[in-house]
């Protein structure tokens, strides 16, 4: 292990997983607004809204993340669709990470006990107001924990934008690999960099879900 | 530039071959993942302290970083220390550990779930306590946990889209291949996404099939 090499190389990972964050970060917004919109679809009162949401889902689950990221980023501007690596980055990772989310929050939602609905709706209150005050404060503390475990799967995959020349962690060590020869010390240097993220997010969800519960 | 998807018959073959990679390395890798996830489980639950502890840290590490990293520091990494291993051999390594890494996590808790009463009862039949786990514990726990594995597997076939980074000639590297020719990327990767989609279908059927026949066998 040659630790002044890593000592000499640390302030530009540091550079560079700014942008990992960055990307996790954007992604992340992107895919919970994509995965709200997907699990109202798939529940929604019409057939043609449910089979869209279902066929979301099915595709973008059924294919790999890389794949749809090279369709958006090399065959984009074939339809028209001209982006930078990291917007191509961002929206890719932002709507395959959406379709993980429609299923986690649909299965929060339903997850909620019927007679809740049932309840409610007996008390007078319109579907908007049983959703709103009634069911969704519920399912938004079954949603944590597994929001938390689809969201450290997002860190990771992040990695995947150093196959379309984003310069974040993965491909930053990936770059001085090539440069010096010494995998094991980039490897580390990264790794440490990427568990110490997840870590950090794991506490802050942790500490989501601890005061969600009900005392 | 416009769309001319009448390019893709030319490379039906190669398209077909790649796919046929991509089945192999999905196999061989979930063969890898699930009897390596039995053997860690056991370690992790049953090895002595010294055993054990080195095995965790593998294991939070393999999961606390990118698939991808692992798959360079396997195929780059190695060869600093003197294993050059061929693309493929490194690809399914990488694969295989990482999910077995995972798979591990879930085999524990089925471990954990099997009932207390069968330890005790195959110990008083006077099997040892490597014949109890290996014969009575590990069959029933793997049993339960037959769908999430399932689930773990289906990840695995998309992940295997990775290995194209290292150089292995599967399905994602030969529609590269096929778009440097044609500069063509949105018909080949396209095309690409319908095989992995096909291919999907085929392991879930597969998979539900498997579900079925352990669930009549209880």
């Amino acid at each position: 292990m040659d630790f002044d090499l890593i000592l000499r190389v640390y302030p530009y990972f540091l550079e560079a997983a700014l942008v990992t964050i960055q990307l996790a970060v954007l992604s992340i917004i992107l895919g919970l607004a994509c995965g709200a919109l997907g699990a109202y679809a798939r529940l929604s009162r019409w057939a043609s809204l449910r089979f869209a949401g279902a066929t979301y889902v099915s595709v973008i689950r059924g294919t790999p993340a890389l794949i749809q990221l090279f369709i958006l980023y090399f065959g984009g501007p074939q339809i028209g669709i001209q982006l930078d690596a990291f917007e191509a980055g961002v929206i890719g990772l932002g709507v395959n990470i959406g379709a993980y989310m429609t299923e986690t929050i649909r299965g929060a939602i339903i997850a909620v006990d019927k007679g809740q609905i049932e309840a409610s709706r007996t008390l007078g209150m319109g579907g908007w107001q049983t959703m709103r005050y009634v069911i969704l404060p519920q399912a938004a503390r079954l949603m944590i924990r597994p929001l938390g475990v689809n969201i450290n799967a997002q860190i990771k995959g992040t990695a995947l934008v150093a196959a379309i020349s984003v310069v974040e962690l993965t491909y930053t060590a990936q770059r001085y690999i090539g440069s010096t020869y010494k995998p094991f010390e980039m490897f580390f240097l990264a790794g440490i960099i990427y568990m110490v993220i997840i870590y950090i997010t794991g506490l802050g969800i942790n500490w989501l879900d601890r005061r969600a519960q009900i005392k | 530039m416009g769309l001319d998807f009448t390019v893709l018959p030319g490379y039906f073959d190669a398209l077909l071959l790649g796919s046929l990679w991509t089945i192999a390395i999905m196999l061989v890798s979930a063969v890898i993942s699930f009897f390596g996830g039995i053997l860690l489980a056991v370690i992790a639950l049953y090895a002595p302290a010294i055993v054990r502890y080195p095995f965790r840290a593998f294991s939070f590490v393999f999961m606390g970083t990118p698939l991808l990293l692992q798959l360079f520091l396997i195929y780059f990494g190695l060869i600093q220390i003197g294993i050059d291993l061929p693309a493929f051999v490194a690809g399914v390594i990488g694969l295989g550990l990482h999910y077995a890494v995972y798979n591990s996590d879930i085999i524990q808790a089925g471990i954990l779930a099997v009932d207390k009463g069968q330890h005790e009862g195959a110990r008083t039949l006077g099997l040892s306590r490597g014949q109890t786990i290996r014969k009575i514990i590990v069959p029933q726990a793997v049993r339960t946990v037959i769908p999430p594995i399932g689930n773990n597997l289906i990840a695995l076939l998309k992940d295997s889209a990775l290995v194209s980074v290292i150089g292995v000639a599967e399905l994602t590297l030969t529609s590269q291949l096929a778009i440097s020719k044609t500069f063509r990327p949105f018909e080949f990767y396209i095309a690409a996404a319908a095989c992995y989609y096909v291919i999907n279908l085929g392991l879930e059927y597969g998979l539900r099939k498997i579900e079925k026949r352990v669930a009549v066998a209880r």
